[in-house]
């Protein structure tokens, strides 16, 4: 049952990953792209949390804490040097 | 029983990450765009958080709450970055299905933002 | 006193924290977890000019729930106008007029405002009266922007604002 469950999961967020990857290859403007990549590392984050649990090893949690706070920092950067850029041109 | 609970928070999960991405895909304009992600995956990515505590608990037989703190500083982390977003398109004057608030006041906005952070 | 402990709430926030990361409650990690939450504050003092006010402690619990409830109704709308008609919707930008004062309470409400049904805060006027917000799906503007006011913005101004 919840093996079942892992599998079905695993492969909903694969797809979720590829469609924000397809977003983060085509969307027309920057913030569109940071957006996809924001979305890319939540993404990623569920990833590392199913595999744990299909696993069952706690490993995973400690590289999902990491990419969660390293994440949070790179969007908030990257729209910072948006919002700034425009004016030092 | 517990075991049933659990494969359910999962699919719930990934199903609401699955809606989350695939509203970045659908739907036309980016401000329509950033509801997906920060709603749904938000709440998709606590809900397999949480799942992953409980199956850690009922693994190990021992209260295992560390999964709550990535929830947490999602949930703090998630508004944040969409507002940053939402601040730099409207900056960058992006193509929006509504009305944009007043073009003549926005780009006033932008010259006093520019002379705001310059004189930072 | 209040030189050397100077915020007694982000002490116990940290101290939970720390708790929370090591995944124990041994007593040594107890006692490593109030030391770090008293040196932390006590060093980065300075980036914390005021302290925190929190008038009605139990209003907070309250709409803490009332929100977590919002949250998951939220995503059920979010998930059904996805897997709508995505060329249907009406999105809109509203102007909210503000009458919190204190920076906390106004974050707190764009946070807020961010994580419940349809809408995204957008931008702060600089004179920080007005909220820009943006709504997925909206036919009445001023109907929306009552109910933010009345459901979020009444409550956190009794809790973090002498009335």
């Amino acid at each position: 049952m919840l093996s079942a469950a892992v599998f079905i999961a695993l492969m909903l967020v694969t797809a979720a990953v590829a469609l924000s990857f397809w977003r983060l290859l085509c969307g027309p403007s920057m913030p569109d792209r940071i957006l996809a990549l924001d979305t890319l590392y939540i993404n990623t984050i569920a990833l590392l949390v199913l595999l744990g649990i299909h696993l069952s090893s706690g490993l995973y949690f400690e590289v999902a804490l990491i990419i969660a706070v390293m994440g949070f920092v790179g969007t908030v950067a990257a729209c910072k040097y948006l919002l700034r850029g425009d004016i030092i041109e | 029983m517990l075991e049933v609970f659990i494969s359910l928070l999962i699919l719930t999960g990934a199903i609401f990450t699955f809606i989350g991405s695939l509203g970045l895909v659908r739907l036309k304009d980016f401000y329509t765009r950033i509801h997906g992600p920060t709603k749904a995956t938000t709440l998709g990515v606590g809900s397999l958080l949480i799942a992953s505590a409980l199956y850690f608990s009922y693994l190990e037989r021992s209260i295992s709450l560390h999964e709550v703190l990535v929830t947490l500083f999602l949930f703090i982390t998630a508004p944040v970055s969409a507002h940053m977003l939402t601040k730099a398109a409207l900056h960058l004057g992006l193509q929006s299905l509504a009305r944009l608030p007043e073009q003549q006041v926005n780009r006033q906005h932008n010259e006093q933002e520019a002379k705001h952070d310059q004189g930072d | 006193m209040h030189r050397f402990f100077p915020h007694p709430i982000l002490a116990l926030i940290l101290a939970g924290i720390w708790l929370l990361l090591v995944n124990s409650i041994h007593p040594g990690q107890i006692v490593l977890g109030l030391l770090l939450g008293w040196m932390i504050p006590l060093l980065t003092t300075q980036f914390w000019p005021e302290a925190v006010r929190i008038y009605k402690p139990f209003h907070l619990l309250h709409f803490v729930g009332i929100i977590l409830i919002d949250i998951i109704q939220a995503n059920f709308t979010v998930a059904r106008l996805v897997l709508g008609r995505p060329d249907r919707l009406q999105p809109a930008f509203i102007s909210m007029p503000l009458i919190l004062k204190s920076d906390l309470a106004i974050s707190f409400l764009a946070n807020v405002i961010t994580l419940t049904p349809g809408t995204v805060s957008a931008r702060l006027s600089h004179d920080r009266c007005h909220l820009l917000v943006h709504a997925l799906d909206v036919t009445n503007t001023e109907e929306l922007a009552n109910t933010i006011k009345s459901r979020y913005e009444k409550p956190l101004k009794e809790i973090f604002e002498k009335c």
